[in-house]
């Protein structure tokens, strides 16, 4: 018997087709805030090795406009991975137990946010008090 | 009576004998409130377009034939009404990542390797007896794996699953799902057989957790789950190979 | 099949994608917003003298770096896989890449930290 010719459509944009998609391309793109704020950082370590001067335009330039706006953008990217992250907590870790009943889905997010804001108050914390 | 209510089902069409490629066909369809997709579809067989191939069995969302795209989404068309859709048009397509072999039929065959490859049994630690008799299972024993039995290969997730879609060597999420509902049963002592296609490029790291795979699955296996915990797995067999033989 | 060496790679993507949700959204607040802008900061806000002097710190220090790798390795592993996602025709030369350039951001990162004392 001769198999007929079956026919194999192309993936194309495939990110395009459906909202879900388009939320897991958002979700993956916030990789570039994350690598972009990291050179951030670490441009303003080589700057503070090359002394006083050299950090204090770091710093200039992060007080423009173009870089103030930046942040906000970053801000932005940060909190939607951290959302996403924990969002997607509960199916990178095997069944959860306490008690001998099942931790839900939701409660492990929840947790999961709640850890990001207790380490946010205490960095604050720390930023506003701690050192001086 | 109410007047007849009507939905244009747009199905694609595509016979190998005559067609280079699909083609699109529209079909006005009477439904009332009831209808499933899938007795739309047989009302096109039945009296407008007996051409028309699609796969069907049990229509009540157990066997797991009737899979396909409705609107660009993976559905079983027995369990998708036409008053939600309604009034349409409803774009009607074979399962995504698999080859069309006729209209709405795609070719299982490659899904049907990956499952093999998993060996989907019961691997007990020695060979046991009848006169053993039953094994037990406590309910926390049997909630560890039951979900993940509940897989009725019904490939919506396959068509979910855009790595598979960009990477045919993909295990994919019913196989992997499937592997892990053996591992976890306390019944099987075959983990470190299933370990080569758990570490594999193609096995749990062909996934990027898009977890489409999950919201698409009409029987709640959560193959997402399965996959990803098994990463913790694989990882934790990389790094102590080494150090302790696996079970 | 053969073994994958992702589980290295992954590892590395996990950690940093946690450390990046606890507190990414805060430092980038107070680096990028509170502290420019000083926002409950005084007129000096993060001066030479106190980001030194903060850096003098061996676990300040430890810290600074951790963020910088491990936000690099968590980033250069997802581009990875999203330009994989794209259609970009990726290989092991990409993939060396990307990897290759979170590995010198942190040795970049280790060897300034060592230069400030």
């Amino acid at each position: 018997m001769v198999m007929p010719r079956t026919y194999i459509r192309p993936m194309g944009s495939w990110w395009r087709r459906l909202p879900f998609y388009r939320r897991y391309m958002v979700r993956e793109a916030t990789c570039i805030a994350v690598i972009a704020y990291a050179l951030v950082l670490l441009t303003g370590l080589w700057r503070l090795t090359q002394g006083q001067e050299a950090f204090d335009a770091w710093r200039a330039a992060l007080a423009t406009p173009p870089a103030l706006l930046a942040h906000v953008v970053l801000l932005a990217a940060f909190v939607f991975h951290a959302w996403t992250w924990f969002e997607v907590m509960p199916k990178t870790l095997p069944i959860v137990r306490m008690g001998g009943k099942r931790v839900a889905d939701a409660t492990i997010v929840r947790s999961g946010v709640a850890a990001a804001s207790v380490a946010s108050v205490l960095l604050l914390a720390l930023a506003y008090g701690g050192w001086a | 009576m109410s007047a007849e209510q009507h939905i244009t089902l747009e199905c694609l069409r595509y016979h190998p004998e005559q067609d280079d490629a699909p083609r699109w066909q529209s079909y006005e369809v009477p439904y009332t409130p009831d209808m499933s997709l899938l007795q739309g579809l047989q009302y096109i067989k039945d009296h407008l377009d007996g051409t028309l191939t699609f796969r069907w069995s049990c229509r009540m969302a157990i066997c797991g034939s009737c899979g396909a795209m409705v609107n660009g989404v993976p559905s079983l068309s027995c369990q998708t009404f036409l008053r939600e859709l309604a009034p349409g048009p409803v774009r009607i397509e074979p399962l995504a990542h698999f080859p069309i072999q006729r209209d709405l039929a795609i070719d299982q065959g490659d899904f049907l390797k990956k499952l093999e490859s998993v060996k989907p049994w019961i691997i007990p630690a020695e060979p046991r007896a009848l006169t053993d008799g039953a094994n037990r299972q406590t309910p926390q024993q049997i909630d560890d794996y039951y979900q993940y039995a509940e897989c009725i290969n019904c490939l919506l997730c396959y068509a979910a699953c855009p790595q598979y879609g960009l990477n045919g060597k993909f295990t994919g999420p019913a196989a992997l799902a499937l592997l892990h509902r053996y591992n976890a049963d306390s019944r099987d002592a075959g983990t470190s057989e299933r370990m080569e296609v758990i570490n594999a490029e193609d096995g749990v790291w062909g996934c990027t957790l898009v977890g489409y795979c999950s919201e698409v699955c009409p029987k709640g296996v959560d193959p997402a789950r399965a996959i990803n915990q098994n990463k913790i797995n694989s990882t934790r067999d990389y790094f102590l190979r080494f150090l302790a033989p696996r079970r | 099949m053969k073994r994958s060496n992702k589980p290295v790679f992954w590892s590395l993507f996990g950690a940093g994608g946690m450390l990046s949700a606890l507190v990414g959204p805060a430092l980038v607040f107070l680096t990028g917003i509170a502290l420019p802008l000083g926002l409950g900061f005084d007129a000096a806000g993060l001066s030479y003298a106190r980001a030194m002097g903060l850096l003098q710190n061996p676990l300040a220090a430890l810290a600074l770096a951790a963020v910088i790798s491990l936000f690099l390795f968590h980033g250069f592993h997802r581009l990875y896989h999203t330009l994989h996602d794209l259609g970009v025709p990726v290989g092991p030369g990409l993939k060396a890449l990307c990897h290759g350039l979170a590995r010198l951001g942190t040795l970049v990162a280790i060897a300034l930290l060592f230069a400030l004392g």
